[in-house]
């Protein structure tokens, strides 16, 4: 915990330390794999290759990575009216993400949660970009509302 | 979500197996988004064709169209028999140009396949305008109506420049509410969620199409999906000044609103933007804005030597044809290099009829109709550098299809498409 308090951040804990956020279903379900963690939002048509699950927007953080079976974690979605699209065909085509955890509610990413089938979280009482990152390995039970974060390091 | 006795009876497939599917995706959406009802509507702009590279495929199967509707309009694995739509519904753009596949790389069968689809659409009374701006060609809903419409650079406008009310749907929300006449009562549907929350103070004539799409990149880019109130605008601008305006800023951000004070209809003065509300930020747009907006859009430009040009993003006005004729009159593309103009089928023929379609094909260059580069994934064989007139396309085509991208005036490309290279700058 000292670690975290000097940081003034969660991020940065001891490895193996358990966190638990709280927040709303968006999409019921449960499920866990490792966190994929980005402060951009993302793009969904245009911003993605549904084939492969790859992020490939020009300037993105991600640019180059899969969310195939990771748990996305990231601030909303951003772009064209594609998004829902685009993370259908992933679902299809087998690349989606294994859950999506995101702060904040449009109706692109509300929308695309639903076709992508894959437990799906919003309104956190804390901030998911502040206590997960990327390697760590995160439980989703959306049904209860729980997120259980196992950090990496 | 609380349903009314007809959504209700709809759920419970009082009105079919399809309409049963379509108001069971609006209540799990409906759900998602925290929404506590519907809204009737009876203007949907969507999308149910199938000639984009994965839906081709998928239209091949057995079920053949119902199939791509089930799965991809309503969420629905088990394939239903759809039925005839509720909603004056219009068709966005498409996967190709029938009348150039050839040159888009359209095989034969799949042209088959575009119009075995349109004509499936028809049948089921969807208008196949097939283009990015219903709003050019039929669709002009008014102030305050509720619609569904998907397509950002359309949300955009008909949120923003036309005072009408909707969120950005998606290819299956449309599906439903076409069904239905229905779609989740949340967001830009509701009077609180329309005030500004970002003030732009704007300190530089902005007058341009140029100009107005790199003050939407910029302010997309600091705003996000917010909306942003545009003070000190000089110059009234016209139908293309904000539909790259609006393009640009839903590109780079995510903007589904704005207001531009004096202008657009629910901003008749600052206080009215804002309504109850403090904007959040304040924000300078200067010479120094307008630079990095540029410098943004072309970071994935290196050579000069182009071999395409792409005008008509989004689909061109026919004053934009016109002034691409007039840019073309006399002259002839560089052997090396091609000149596509997109604009939606009923403008071509306009153009047509005002002999500009000639003019621009006696240069070299051609206008194509129903879809874009970026829809069909479409551009000449060998482009390694391309140049655009739009932000939104110099922002998104480089990376679908792994080129550089320029983006400059509507000048500045025709004299690359001529001369084989771009010298366009910020000026």
């Amino acid at each position: 915990m000292s670690a975290a308090m000097n940081a003034g951040l969660d991020a940065g804990r001891a490895p193996g330390e358990k966190i638990i956020l709280r927040g709303r279903k968006v999409v019921g379900g449960c499920c866990e794999g490792e966190a994929l963690v980005t402060r951009d939002r993302v793009s969904g048509w245009g911003g993605i290759d549904p084939s492969t699950g790859t992020i490939i927007e020009t300037r993105h953080q991600l640019r180059g990575q899969s969310f195939k079976g990771k748990v996305l974690v990231f601030p909303g979605a951003k772009g064209s009216s594609g998004w829902s699209n685009q993370f259908h065909i992933a679902r299809l085509a087998g690349t989606a993400p294994a859950a999506m955890l995101f702060n904040e509610m449009t109706t692109k990413i509300a929308l695309g949660a639903v076709v992508t089938h894959a437990p799906a979280m919003t309104d956190f009482d804390r901030d998911p970009l502040q206590v997960i990152e990327t390697g760590d390995w995160v439980r989703v039970d959306a049904d209860r509302g729980v997120v259980e974060v196992t950090k990496k390091r | 979500m609380k349903l009314n006795d007809q959504e209700r009876a709809m759920l419970d497939g009082a009105e079919g197996p399809a309409i049963q599917r379509a108001m069971d995706l609006l209540m799990r959406y409906g759900e998602a988004l925290g929404a506590e009802r519907l809204v009737d509507t009876r203007n949907v702009c969507g999308t149910i064709g199938a000639t984009t590279p994965f839906m081709r495929q998928y239209a091949q199967k057995p079920g053949g169209m119902d199939a791509v509707f089930s799965e991809f309009n309503l969420d629905s694995a088990t394939v239903v028999q759809v039925p005839k739509v509720r909603a004056f519904a219009t068709h966005l753009q498409q996967g190709m140009d029938p009348d150039y596949a050839e040159l888009q790389g359209i095989a034969p069968e799949v042209v088959n396949l575009f119009r075995k689809g349109n004509a499936w659409s028809s049948g089921l009374g969807v208008q196949l305008m097939n283009t990015c701006t219903p709003y050019q060609v039929g669709n002009v809903p008014v102030k305050g109506e509720h619609c569904a419409w998907m397509e950002s650079s359309a949300v955009i406008y008909c949120n923003s420049v036309l005072g009408a009310r909707t969120n950005t749907e998606g290819r299956e929300s449309t599906g439903a509410a076409m069904l239905t006449g229905k779609i989740p009562y949340w967001g830009y549907h509701c009077d609180e969620n329309r005030y500004g929350t970002h003030l732009v103070e704007v300190d530089i004539d902005v007058e341009t199409t140029a100009d107005w799409g790199l003050l939407g990149y910029y302010v997309g880019e600091i705003v996000q999906d917010r909306i942003p109130v545009l003070k000190g605008i000089r110059h009234v601008p016209n139908l293309p000044r904000l539909k790259h305006f609006g393009a640009a800023a839903s590109s780079s951000g995510g903007v589904e609103m704005y207001h531009l004070v004096g202008i657009t209809p629910e901003a008749p003065t600052l206080e009215s933007a804002f309504g109850p509300k403090q904007p959040v930020a304040t924000i300078r747009y200067g010479m120094a804005e307008r630079r990095r907006a540029y410098e943004l859009v072309n970071a994935t430009a290196r050579d000069r030597e182009i071999q395409y040009v792409m005008l008509g993003c989004p689909h061109y006005t026919i004053e934009q044809i016109w002034e691409a004729a007039k840019l073309l009159e006399g002259k002839r593309l560089h052997p090396d290099v091609s000149l596509w103009i997109f604009t939606p089928r009923v403008i071509k023929s306009l153009a047509d009829q005002n002999g500009y379609t000639s003019i621009i094909e006696a240069a070299g260059a051609k206008i194509m109709t129903d879809t874009c580069s970026a829809m069909a994934k479409a551009i000449p064989k060998g482009t390694k550098v391309a140049a655009f007139d739009s932000m939104k396309q110099a922002h998104y085509l480089p990376a679908m299809m792994g080129i550089q991208g320029w983006f400059g005036t509507t000048e500045d490309c025709i004299d690359a498409a001529v001369s084989g290279r771009f010298n366009g700058d910020l000026k």
